[in-house]
């Protein structure tokens, strides 16, 4: 498949979805449009190379279950946005850096080399004891839901059920 | 994919590994385009198999995290991430 015949009719229709989407629970893409729609066709591009939204600036395994954390968005999203007011890639950013009053610029890596990955995914969270129901914790925007199993889609940041973790 | 030659002016041995996705590795290689400097490029995410194992190893070398993009220097330098300044400044100074 020719991965640079992505139309602009799609990109443009994906900008807009994702502008949406990211509007109604606050978060911001980055208004730099040219830069964004670069992104924004890498996504595409990833999602027919991967099959899934792997993170444009990072390397995909290819594995899903080795990618999950790095699916857009990815898990480090909010942390970065809080610290450095965009993405690591800079396709989301804070209000701030919407505004112009911060400069979006490229930052450091958060995401753990894979032996560290490894070791996070082994230790288990301490558990507490006597709750009637487990308690799920949506792994991008910190949701906390009290029930059997997660939710299909995280009702706040649409996240799948596959990016949930158990909180407690 | 393998290593790309980009002919220009010559100045240091440059090596940019980056991914032809991210939008911070295209901004890197345009700064090395404006600056008009000869370098070579390779596209990680477009290896497969044995190559990209090989490549990996060692941007990790260079950079533990193995991120992108990652720049070495007439292979003494290292450069992570886009940092324009911090670029200009290694290409330009002795
Ligand atoms: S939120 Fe930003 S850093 Fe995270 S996967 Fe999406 S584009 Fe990449």
């Amino acid at each position: 498949m020719n991965e640079q015949g992505v139309a602009i009719a799609e990109i443009d229709r994906l900008h807009e979805r994702l502008i949406k989407e990211a509007e109604v629970v606050g978060y911001h893409l980055n208004p730099d449009v040219e830069f964004t729609k670069g992104l924004i066709k890498s996504l595409i591009i990833n999602e027919r190379r991967y099959g899934y939204w792997a993170c444009p600036c990072r390397l995909a395994s290819g594995k899903k279950q080795d990618d999950l954390d790095i699916i857009c968005p990815c898990d480090y999203r909010d942390l970065d946005l809080n610290e450095y007011g965009v993405c690591y890639c800079a396709l989301y950013v804070s209000d701030a850096v919407r505004k112009g009053e911060q400069k979006a610029g490229s930052i450091p890596e958060r995401r753990p080399p894979p032996a560290e990955r490894k070791r996070e995914t082994q230790k288990k969270g301490r558990r507490l004891t006597g709750l009637s129901l487990p308690v799920w914790r949506c792994k991008i925007c910190g949701y906390l839901c009290a029930r059997e199993q997660p939710p299909e889609v995280c009702p706040i940041c649409k996240a799948k059920k596959d990016r949930f973790e158990r909180f407690m | 994919m393998t290593v790309v030659h980009i002919p220009g002016k010559k100045s240091r041995h440059i090596m940019l590994y980056a991914l032809s996705t991210c939008g911070w590795c295209q901004k890197t290689k345009k700064l090395l385009d404006d600056l008009g400097v000869e370098y070579d490029y390779e596209y990680v995410d477009q290896l497969q198999g044995d190559e990209r194992e090989k490549t990996t190893k060692e941007v990790s070398s260079w950079n533990p995290r193995c991120s992108f993009p990652t720049m070495v220097i007439d292979n003494k330098k290292c450069i992570v991430g886009y940092k324009e300044d911090e670029i200009r400044e290694a290409i330009r100074s002795e």
